[in-house]
């Protein structure tokens, strides 16, 4: 280091090494991206968004909403499981007779004492969780082989982490969620909950409007400040509420007389709130809805 | 410095020629840190009473919070390092400041564009992508008013007597590379009119927030400690081996770093960021070894003066160093990603860190470049103790709570609310702190102002003896007829 050159030099290609790689390297892997398939469906993800979802984004990030939430879930185990739900007629003691000779060929022998000790102490009720765990190909084998016996299995993809026990998702958040959003805004702060799967937990327009212009009539001890600025307050016309106006509870609605009606950005800003639902399976994120599996 | 030539400029023509240009930074700065603080404070409010703005969208707590955010670094941190900077290589050069107009004209665009990206965040124009806040064209001001600093430092550099570079050379020659490549790209890209499609938007951030607030700002604050350190403890950098593995695996392993893990990206990336963060804490031992090294037996007391709060810094700067890459390590991001840790602990290494670095070199630079003595020399210790005890009281609870929020978070069973409420106490008791660094910050402002106000009336006082003179005195003298108001003064703002 003896010259302005040389630590020029080192200088220059270090940075330029660490540009190559988390800035060029990741615009050649995901700045191409298209839609993908969601799994076991011909539908793509993610959805097209409407006029007003693409302008409550904008007013999602004029807020700095971003500030307090994040968008981003996180998953901390997976498990593919094989559940039986109907024996049939058969007795317990012969199916596990018959489950016992399966674990002679691979993939099963390499789990089967966990497979059995599963069976232990079974006393022929369903439904009884045969194997789980992260091998896929067990799973599969199982249930191949199990249906020519005609006995009812169900498979599935289970997702487990606190994000999602606390339902803020129903599997980890991937790349492929951001496509159309501009900016992407994945928060690094969780002072209000994940907005992930927030259409889904709180699907009703008017039910984010009131929580927009007062938190606290919804949730109590909640923290985030009133967007009050987001509405407009002003006189009902011959003593009447608009059909837009908010029904308020008493303690937060305004002095008789006069009404609260969301503007365009309330509006575009709860609209956008509902469409976020990152609720579909995908071949990096895969799980098996819950509602299918019952 | 003790060598002598006809190169060689004296220590007083070098302040003198470095006075307009780091007048104008450091004036800025001081303004832009106040405001700032109080924008935060401001913010924090939010969490005292939720519905304060509910009807003012300007400070509504995501406009406030992110201001304030840009201000810290974009404001105060930025102009006045750059301004140390070039004050350091002046004299590292012993050449007076080379092209002083350029960063007189640069200091003021450079502040032109904080203001305008600032009003442009409180009124809702941020671009969303954090410590980018800023729109485009106070990105295209700030870049411009960089290069121009960046130029007049890098010829100072050049003209230097003594060829040989010094460690601080190293370290604030790469951190001015760092910043022009890293707010180019960034802002190219992000707020380009085709910005790249999804995720990578978030990768680019990561890589300038880490490059800006880790490495950057290491790159600074270390070279401007490299500096004073030594020359406040009249003792030499031990041995330049460690300060060059400090440079050398900082400039290379920690501009890796930045990508959180778990983050909705290939999994390469975190996993590469993991371990360049693991690789990363050599420059931080070697950085802790130099500073044991200099400070061990020097027996220099400092009751807050300029060394106190080059000390305070540096040890911000190993302790937020081996937090932040340990807290980039699996197991512990998985507890405290999301929470106030991370916002607690990048205010700490702009204010604890850089912040208070800048505080000694701005307090030790100032009378020397002004040929005067500060105007309130007992607030220099007062800054100390109020900033110093300010920002521990600051991020401390909020980083405690963020471990307690993500402790809380990992556990389902406890309700969200239960969580929200159990933080909260730890956020009302950091604003004590924020009301400790606004006292501090108030303190430097009032140095800088009155001085500037003192020197600004100095002049005004020649100038005025200039015009009177040729009425009392005799019409003969040539020089002194000339001199009308407006060039006189610019004469002199040169000199």
């Amino acid at each position: 280091m003896k010259t302005g050159f040389s630590v020029f030099l080192a200088a220059f290609v270090a940075l330029g090494a660490s540009w190559f790689g988390l800035v060029y390297a990741p615009l050649q892997q995901l700045g191409r991206a298209q839609q993908t398939v969601i799994l076991h469906s011909t539908d793509v993800w993610p959805p097209q968004r409407t006029g007003d979802v693409t302008l409550g984004l904008q007013v999602y990030r004029a807020s700095g909403c971003v500030a307090c939430h994040t968008m981003q879930v996180r998953q901390t185990g997976m498990a593919n499981e094989i559940t039986l739900t109907d024996l049939k007629d058969h007795p317990a003691t012969d199916f596990k007779e018959f489950l016992k000779s399966l674990m002679i060929a691979p993939p099963l022998d390499a789990c089967s004492n966990g497979i059995l000790a599963n069976l232990d102490h079974w006393d022929g009720k369903v439904p009884v969780t045969l194997y789980s765990g992260d091998d896929g190909s067990v799973v599969a084998a199982l249930a191949d082989k199990l249906k020519p016996a005609g006995v009812k299995t169900v498979t599935g993809v289970l997702t487990s982490g606190p994000d999602l026990a606390r339902g803020w998702g129903l599997r980890q958040s991937v790349a492929a969620d951001y496509l159309y959003d501009q900016p992407v805004q994945l928060g690094n702060l969780r002072a209000g909950p994940d907005l992930s799967l927030i259409g889904i937990r709180a699907p009703d327009l008017n039910w984010h409007l009131q929580h927009l212009y007062a938190p606290r009539s919804l949730v109590k001890g909640s923290t985030m400040p009133a967007f009050r600025f987001l509405f407009e307050l002003r006189k009902q016309v011959d003593g009447k509420s608009s059909p837009d106006a908010l029904v308020l509870p008493p303690e937060f609605a305004p002095a008789a007389g006069l009404e609260v009606v969301p503007t365009a950005e309330a509006r575009h800003l709860a609209a956008y709130l509902v469409s976020l639902q990152a609720s579909a399976p995908l071949y990096e994120a895969p799980f098996t809805p819950v509602t299918a599996a019952k | 410095m003790n060598q002598s030539g006809n190169n060689t400029a004296s220590a007083n023509e070098i302040d003198a020629s470095c006075r307009v240009p780091l007048l104008a930074l450091f004036g800025g700065a001081a303004l832009w840190l106040v405001l700032g603080l109080a924008l935060g404070f401001a913010a924090a409010m939010s969490f005292h009473a939720p519905d304060l703005f509910a009807a003012c969208s300007c400070l509504t707590y995501g406009h406030a919070q992110a201001a304030a955010n840009d201000l810290l670094l974009y404001g105060f941190t930025l102009p006045a390092a750059l301004g140390v900077v070039l004050w350091i290589f002046a004299r590292l050069s012993q050449a007076p400041l080379a092209l002083p107009i350029v960063p007189i004209v640069a200091a003021n665009l450079w502040h032109l564009g904080v203001l305008i990206g600032t009003v442009a965040i409180l009124m809702g124009d941020s671009t969303g992508h954090a410590w980018l806040e800023y729109p485009r064209e106070s990105a295209v001001l700030l870049f411009a008013a960089f290069l121009l600093i960046a130029v007049s430092a890098v010829a100072t550099m050049g003209f230097r007597s003594n060829r040989d570079l010094y460690p601080s050379h190293w370290f604030l020659f790469a951190a001015l590379l760092w910043f022009a490549w890293t707010y180019s790209t960034a802002n190219l890209f992000l707020l380009s009119a085709h910005p790249p499609r999804g995720v990578v938007q978030a990768i680019i951030g990561w890589w300038f927030a880490n490059n800006i607030l880790f490495v950057g700002l290491a790159l600074l604050g270390i070279g401007i400690a490299f500096y004073f350190l030594p020359k406040f403890s009249g003792r030499p950098l031990p041995g330049t081996d460690y300060v060059l593995l400090a440079f050398l695996t900082l400039v290379f392993f920690g501009a890796w770093c930045g990508v959180p893990q778990g983050a909705p990206v290939p999994a390469w990336l975190p996993a590469v960021s993991a371990f360049a963060a693991m690789l990363s804490l050599l420059p931080v031992l070697a950085v802790t070894i130099v500073v044991w090294n200099i400070g061990r037996g020097a027996g220099v007391k400092c009751f807050g003066g300029p060394l106190c709060f080059i000390k305070f810094g540096i040890l911000s700067f190993v302790a937020t160093g081996f937090l932040y890459l340990i807290s980039s390590c699996p197991s512990a991001s998985r507890v405290l990603d999301f929470t106030w840790f991370g916002f607690g602990l990048s205010q700490w290494q702009l204010l604890g860190f850089m912040g208070m670095i800048l505080f000694g070199a701005i307090y030790e630079i100032l009378p020397r470049i002004m040929h005067r003595d500060l105007p309130f020399p007992r607030l220099t210790q007062a800054s100390y103790f109020c900033f110093g005890i300010g920002v521990l009281v600051y991020v401390l609870p909020l980083m405690i709570g963020g471990v307690v929020q993500g402790i809380k978070l990992g556990d389902p069973s406890v309700p969200f609310a239960d969580v929200g409420a159990l933080v909260l106490l730890f956020i009302r008791a950091s604003s004590l702190g924020q009301i400790g660094l606004l006292l501090g910050a108030l303190c430097l402002l009032l140095n800088v102002l009155v001085l500037t106000a003192q020197w600004k009336l100095g002049l005004l006082k020649i100038v005025i003896a200039a015009v009177k003179a040729p009425l009392s005195a005799s019409a003969g003298a040539p020089g002194s007829t000339s001199a009308g108001s407006p060039l006189s003064t610019s004469g002199e703002v040169k000199s």
